[in-house]
């Protein structure tokens, strides 16, 4: 069923694009040898590339160019042989040479596409327009003088990938599992950390509403917005906004807003009128840059598996449902443990534990599975005693609660604990004697027809045994006595 | 001969039979600046005392025979390229106080061969200019006057005035110029002297200071080819730092002086003989053909059909480019600031105030043909065009070797002539933009003097990186025109 929206007069479409900014995972920055990493005092990521000194000339790195073209490969778009830097000429304080270093008729990445899961199951793909390379502007601070404003440019020059989508987005949940997925891709393929939070990642959101089945309508852009939440909330927030205006009589028009989370609506940032004429012009100062297919098809090679290569390949392999393997695939972290787990070893226990009572266990201390108490090996150790019955599911709920407490092997707990499966005949149908003995009358019970009964003598038996008794002989002992 | 009038040639072997010593020749052109560079502005900033030092360590390094190149050997550097340490203004008041804590490539190669610079010289402001009255720091005087008139102060040409002028006068024995749109030829050209732009990408960019990035290249201004040849040699090469630059190898540019020209095919371009070509200049362009044919060549006609579009696409091209490359002074890490009240207020008035008529006029030609909605009729169609007149030269050397045209309409004109019109001034550039428009390399040489006693230079023109082609046929000119006029302002005759 598809996402509308109810106007007063009717029923509304929503048609959302999004551009992805992403940093680029390299050591140096896009033109420049200065450092690319996050942080460092203010200006002390800075070449006087970066600062823009006169005579100043930027070289292209090709890390940051090997990083798009895996990104592309990983959209399942085409890469462009020969693509070309541009100029976008405007004036701000963080912005040193006037100019950011773009690719605008011609960039290194053509269309694609990303496929996408909703909760209920739905499958849609989603359309890569391009996906360009650009250098990130400097910060001004505006907070650390009452009459100055401070710039740091540790992150001018920084290596920027923007990846614009078609506009096939129709709901603000589509939007957010395009972002997930994209992040989910990127992240794969150590092309961008993906932390939103960091800004490392950032999302202009281009949103208009329509009628079911008119050609689209004007689009307003939301700019830089900082989290997956926030485009979801933004898209309703701008479309509902919309949906007034053009009920009403009016007539939205193109604009570039903001998204003011605190009061949960959008704010004109400027029209079209004032829209900057950016000038752009081919840089003059760098090569069309020019890449061999022998190179691309290197880099294809050396591609990690990809998500939705994974995750098909989990269903396939182990026999786990689709929902499974789509959870346990979100991150490679999560899939290399699971894949630990699952070796030589019952899978769908192994899935059932890692997002069962693994990811409940990370979840409440708040780690990540990079981080968790229980490494895969050790669980791994635990699935082991169940299947040759040294511990049954419910000790082993027990000795995992340990192993998360104490970091011990499953089997020390084991042995620490005594809870090793009793599988002795023996002393099952002792105790097995005792219990009926002392129930004489549900015995009675039983017998006069009362089935539901064989639970509760389990139950006491396996009581009297401290949970310790192999469940299957001992509901062979009591059929045999009862 | 003075230690003044000296060629660079004679200088080095002169240092090395230890018949003068650097210091001594350093000084001579430190002394000459002292005398007359009040007069003829050709430094913005003479670097005097590090010259002298310099010179002195040159004389170790030649008692040591550990001579290189140019060791001893003072220089002028046109003051766009950046030297560590040393301000570096570009003419331009926005920069009248940068010292750059780096050295550009170019000069960082002459310093690697041993040479001293003598001082920074003056240039239109931002190189944008072909008189030299665009500089921030006032206009430099072409030391050569007209026949009887000692009053009449003339232009040197520019962009690269203050090198030609510096050269010419025997303020220093070579310097280095850059060339935009004709900035070394037509100066060399008005000052007598030899001028050679090299072919776009053989020398560096690094760290000189931007006016058009796709045409702007560094190049030797000297008072003999061989000396032009001697310069090239340390200042050519493949520079990482600057992704235009070519990685091809540099070949003995002294050995082609001199060379047999035998069998060597010039091209006359038909289009050159435009209108305002002044007769005194055709005659001399005649002469030249002759010499050559006399050395052996076989002289060819050939058609620059688009050579007339080059100017207006130069004036489309240039200014583009400049508009961005100059965005970057903005008063904010660099240079001078006068405050405002918004950011965009001190934007205004630091660049009002920074930037000179002429450089403001470009910026905002520059801005005007990239804006929406004009980019495909002015900068889309230059480029189309610029290809047509690559594709003109590209035909033509399929039939010749090189090419002979004048290097400019007129010899130097006086100071405050031509300045009412943009485009009259624009004008001077007609012969020499369209190589700098192909990349292709092209020298001016001092080959007479006209009607009124100033020099007058013709063109050659060569293929893509063929510059050993241009200093073969540069010198045959040379000396079958046995060009040994001097200026009458000079350090010789001053003594």
């Amino acid at each position: 069923m598809s996402y509308t929206l109810e106007g007063k007069t009717g029923t509304w479409e929503i048609v959302v694009g999004l551009e992805v900014h992403a940093q680029v995972i390299s050591h140096s920055k896009l033109f420049s040898g200065a450092s690319a990493s996050y942080g460092g005092e203010p200006n002390t990521h800075v070449s006087l590339v970066d600062a823009g000194f006169p005579g100043m000339l930027p070289v292209l790195n090709q890390e940051c160019v090997a990083q798009a073209i895996r990104t592309g490969l990983g959209l399942r778009a085409r890469i462009n042989l020969e693509s070309r830097f541009d100029r976008k000429n405007y004036f701000y304080a963080d912005l040193p040479t006037g100019y950011q270093i773009s690719q605008f008729t011609h960039p290194i990445v053509g269309e694609g596409t990303v496929e996408i899961e909703l909760g209920d199951g739905t499958v849609r793909h989603i359309g890569i327009t391009r996906l360009h390379m650009e250098q990130d502007a400097g910060k001004s601070m505006h907070d650390q003088d009452p009459t100055r404003s401070f710039i740091d440019l540790n992150r001018a020059g920084v290596a920027l990938m923007e990846i614009v989508s078609e506009p096939d987005i129709r709901s603000p949940e589509e939007a957010g599992a395009y972002l997930r997925k994209l992040r989910q891709i990127l992240r794969y393929l150590g092309t961008c950390d993906g932390n939103m939070e960091e800004g490392s990642m950032r999302a202009d959101v281009n949103v208009s509403v329509r009628r079911a089945g008119e050609p689209f309508r004007t689009r307003c852009e939301i700019k830089n917005v900082n989290s997956i939440r926030y485009v979801m909330h933004a898209i309703e927030v701008e479309a509902t906004r919309q949906i007034e205006v053009w009920e009403g009589g009016g007539e939205v028009d193109q604009e570039t807003r903001l998204f003011d989370p605190s009061r949960n609506e959008t704010r004109s940032l400027r029209s079209k009128e004032d829209a900057h004429d950016y000038r752009y012009f081919p840089d003059p100062d760098l090569l069309p840059l020019v890449v061999e297919q022998a190179w691309v098809d290197e880099l294809e090679r050396a591609l990690p598996e990809l998500p939705d290569d994974k995750r098909d390949r989990f269903i396939k392999q182990y026999g786990i449902p689709r929902y499974d393997a789509s959870v346990l695939v979100a991150e490679q972290a999560i899939a290399d443990y699971y894949e630990e787990v699952a070796r030589g070893r019952d899978a769908r226990l192994a899935a059932n534990w890692v997002t069962g009572d693994l990811f409940g266990a990370l979840n409440r201390t708040g780690r990540s599975i990079q981080d968790s108490p229980i490494s895969a090996q050790a669980l791994g150790g635990m699935l082991d005693l169940m299947a040759d019955k040294t511990i049954n599911g419910k000790i082993a709920k027990e000795v995992f609660e340990d192993m998360l407490e104490t970091g011990d092997s499953a089997a020390d707990i084991v042995e620490r604990k005594g809870l090793k499966q009793v599988t002795d005949t023996g002393a099952i149908d002792a105790a097995v004697a005792d219990v009926l003995a002392r129930n004489a009358d549900k015995v009675e019970e039983y017998r006069g027809g009362k089935d539901r009964l064989f639970g509760f003598f389990v139950g006491q038996v396996m009581k009297a045994m401290a949970g310790k008794a192999n469940p299957a002989i001992v509901n062979e002992a009591l059929k045999k006595v009862l | 001969m003075s230690l003044t009038e000296l060629t660079i040639a004679d200088a080095a072997a002169g240092l090395r039979a230890r018949k003068f010593s650097a210091v001594e020749l350093v000084r001579a052109h430190t002394d000459a600046i002292t005398a007359l560079n009040p007069r003829l502005n050709a430094y913005i900033t003479p670097t005097s005392d590090a010259a002298l030092q310099a010179a002195a360590c040159a004389d170790e390094a030649l008692a040591k025979g550990e001579a290189k190149p140019l060791t001893g050997i003072p220089l002028g550097i046109k003051d766009l390229f950046c030297t560590s340490g040393v301000r570096t203004t570009a003419a331009s008041n926005i920069l009248k106080n940068f010292v750059p804590p780096y050295e550009s490539t170019v000069t960082a190669n002459l310093l690697r061969d041993g040479a001293v610079f003598v001082g920074k010289t003056n240039l239109d402001e931002f190189a944008m200019g072909s008189a030299n009255i665009t500089s921030a720091f006032g206009p430099v005087e072409n030391p050569w006057k007209r026949n009887g008139d000692a009053d009449t102060k003339l232009v040197p040409g520019g962009s690269s005035g203050g090198s030609a002028a510096a050269v010419a006068a025997g303020l220093a024995m070579g310097a280095t110029g850059t060339d935009t749109g004709g900035s070394i030829r037509q100066p060399a050209a008005y000052c007598g002297i030899v001028g050679l732009k090299p072919t776009y990408g053989r020398c560096s960019r690094f760290g000189t200071i931007a006016y058009a990035s796709s045409l702007d290249q560094a190049g030797p201004m000297a008072r003999s080819v061989r000396d032009c040849a001697i310069m090239l040699q340390s200042m050519a090469g493949f520079d990482a730092r600057d992704s235009t630059s070519v990685n091809c190898d540099v070949p003995d540019y002294s050995a082609a002086v001199g060379r047999s020209l035998k069998g060597l095919k010039v091209g006359i371009p038909a289009e050159y003989r435009a209108e305002g070509l002044s007769a005194e200049i055709e005659a001399a362009w005649q002469q030249g053909i002759n010499w050559l044919k006399a050395a052996g060549c076989e002289i060819v006609d050939v058609s620059l059909p688009h050579t007339k579009y080059g100017l207006a696409t130069y004036y489309i091209v240039a200014p583009a480019e400049c508009s961005s490359n100059l965005a970057r002074y903005d008063g904010l890490r660099f240079g001078e600031r006068v405050p405002g009240a918004t950011l965009d207020a001190m934007y205004e008035a630091t660049r009002r105030a920074g930037f000179g008529p002429e450089v403001r006029r470009r910026i905002m030609m520059g801005t005007y043909v990239l804006s929406a909605g004009y980019y495909d009729a002015y900068y889309l169609k230059a480029q189309k065009v610029r290809s047509l007149i690559r594709r003109d030269f590209t035909e033509s050397f399929q039939k010749v070797d090189v090419l002979l045209t004048p290097t400019a309409p007129t010899p130097a004109f006086a100071q405050g002539e031509k300045t009412d019109d943009p485009v009259q001034m624009y004008l001077n550039d007609i012969f020499t933009v369209p190589a700098s428009m192909a990349g292709m390399p092209a020298m001016s040489v001092p080959v007479g003097l006209g009607a009124t006693g100033l020099p007058l230079g013709l063109q050659l023109i060569g293929r893509p990186f063929d510059e050993e082609t241009l200093l073969a046929a540069g010198s045959a000119l040379e000396s079958a025109a046995g060009f040994t006029h001097r200026p009458a302002i000079r350090a010789e005759g001053a003594k």
